[in-house]
């Protein structure tokens, strides 16, 4: 099934979400990376604000190329990061923020997978690579946070994006994970090779 | 700078800007037939968003990725080419101006002070520079910027050398399907055996650029790649690491001869946009650009 969607999603548009579904999505999308995860996190441990609202918005793992072009920023190139390195504290993202959509490539484990079931996200893999695909998608830089301290790849880029996709649902709320489950017959058929290997 | 330190920074420029935005056409064809062998609806749209997307990239003349990597030079220079030491400082001021010009995302990090914003640093080791001092009165310039997913995915160990070349086939097999869906597959593989705990990657990495789809010379060599490229692609990680569509697209073995006590191997892994562009260089500053594979 193909679905379009609207920020802020609604929890219960996010969990019809089916694996292997392809969704398109409207409205806002915020870029975030190993350490603008960091940063959103300890600034709410200490009880502090961050600077824009990732609820029910899409979270892209994703260092964008960008450029100033008459005073205004612009999108060269905005494709996904590999997810896994978000792995270790993605979980405690979604149940702090409450995204709707985690945007990336690789696909995650279950850690997240667990996050996603009990708060209600999904895990949208969009083409690795595909940075122009992309940025089609990406209509307006709205904001930037964090450029100064962070750097272009790591800062926050906040999108306003119009059919933003197509990404392919490959961790849904119902505990289907499917970079997991191709991992798993991978695994499986590495073993009967190294064990038929000739000298 | 004289005019041919000029020539030498305009070349690397450009050279850095057709590597990061027209893929080779000969690796375009071979994911466009897979994209028509592959019957699963997931690998097939994987397939079909990368050749649009490399599409977009060579038209607008648009960096197909936004990890644009770090930069890296593989130069040859001849005996009778009028530029030597001044090579790097060139190269270093090709990099900057292409991280403005092309534009290149800027990719290199200061450990202690956060990204130098301008792709060059540290202590003179970035953007890489491997030079070869060859015969001849040209200079042979490569850009290759690698991007740091499928670089993430390297691998290297010293293996016992009495495991031979069954432990060298088993742990490239290993070390492919570790790096499952992380590096953007279909990948290219560059495996080095031999020469030490450093030139086993060097070797590995210089492998990704060795003629596509063409066989080592030595039929025990090319043996072993028809092998290990079988095999990985029999590992069914498919196109993004979903299941369907190739895993692999090339794979080439380079060797040195090793110390006896020691059988090292490198496993350097590119993503499906190996990125690089070729230049030659002649000591009267005419420049002929090579963009095949």
């Amino acid at each position: 099934m193909d679905y379009h969607l609207k920020t802020p999603v609604p929890e219960d548009e996010i969990r019809k979400l089916k694996m292997g579904d392809l969704v398109y999505i409207t409205g806002t999308v915020i870029t975030a990376r190993d350490e603008a995860h960091l940063k959103a996190l300890e600034l709410h441990e200490k009880g502090e604000k961050t600077p824009v609202d990732f609820k029910g918005v899409g979270v892209f793992h994703c260092g964008p190329i960008m450029k100033k072009v008459d005073g205004e920023w612009t999108v060269i190139a905005a494709g996904p990061t590999t997810s896994a390195r978000m792995e270790i504290f993605q979980d405690n993202f979604i149940e702090t923020f409450h995204p709707a959509i985690i945007i990336g490539k690789g696909g995650m484990g279950d850690r997240t997978s667990k996050a996603c079931q009990e708060y209600g996200c999904v895990y949208g893999a969009f083409t690795g690579g595909a940075a122009l695909l992309a940025a089609r998608g990406i209509k307006k830089v709205r904001e930037v946070h964090w450029l100064e301290e962070l750097g272009m790849p790591e800062c926050l880029w906040v999108y306003d994006v119009e059919d933003f996709g197509p990404m392919i649902v490959t961790i849904d709320t119902h505990g289907n994970n499917m970079t997991q489950d191709v991992k798993e017959l991978v695994t499986a058929r590495m073993e009967k090779i190294m064990a038929e290997m000739e000298g | 700078m004289t005019e041919i330190g000029r020539i030498l920074e305009d070349t690397a420029v450009e050279l850095l800007r057709i590597a990061v935005t027209e893929l080779p056409t000969e690796y375009v064809e071979v994911i466009d037939e897979a994209m028509e062998e592959t019957e699963g609806a997931v690998g097939k749209a994987q397939l079909t968003n990368i050749l649009e997307n490399v599409d977009i990239a060579r038209e607008g003349s648009k960096p197909m990725c936004q990890d644009t990597g770090i930069v890296a030079f593989m130069v040859k220079v001849g005996d009778g080419f009028p530029l030597r030491s001044e090579v790097k400082e060139i190269l270093v001021k090709a990099t900057r101006r292409a991280t403005e010009e092309v534009p290149l995302r800027p990719n290199a990090v200061d450990m202690f002070k956060g990204n130098t914003r301008d792709n060059v640093g540290l202590n003179g080791h970035v953007p890489i520079i491997y030079f070869d001092l060859v015969e001849g009165d040209d200079l042979e310039l490569i850009a290759m910027p690698k991007g740091g997913g499928s670089t993430n995915i390297a691998a290297h160990r010293m293996l016992k050398p009495g495991l031979g070349m069954k432990g060298v086939k088993q742990f490239v097999i290993e070390a492919l399907s570790n790096a499952g869906s992380l590096g953007c597959p279909p990948y290219f593989v560059g495996v080095g055996i031999g020469g030490g705990e450093d030139i086993c990657m060097k070797l590995a990495k210089e492998a990704l650029l060795k003629p596509f789809r063409i066989r080592s010379e030595d039929p025990k060599v090319a043996a072993i790649e028809s092998e290990l490229l079988e095999k990985v692609n029999e590992l069914g990680i498919g196109a993004m690491g979903l299941g369907e569509g190739p895993t692999a697209l090339d794979l080439h073995v380079e060797m040195a001869a090793r110390h006896p006590a020691s059988l090292p191997v490198g496993v350097v892994i590119s993503c499906w946009a190996l990125r690089h562009a070729k230049a030659v260089i002649s000591s009267d500053g005419e420049v002929e650009i090579d963009k095949s594979v």
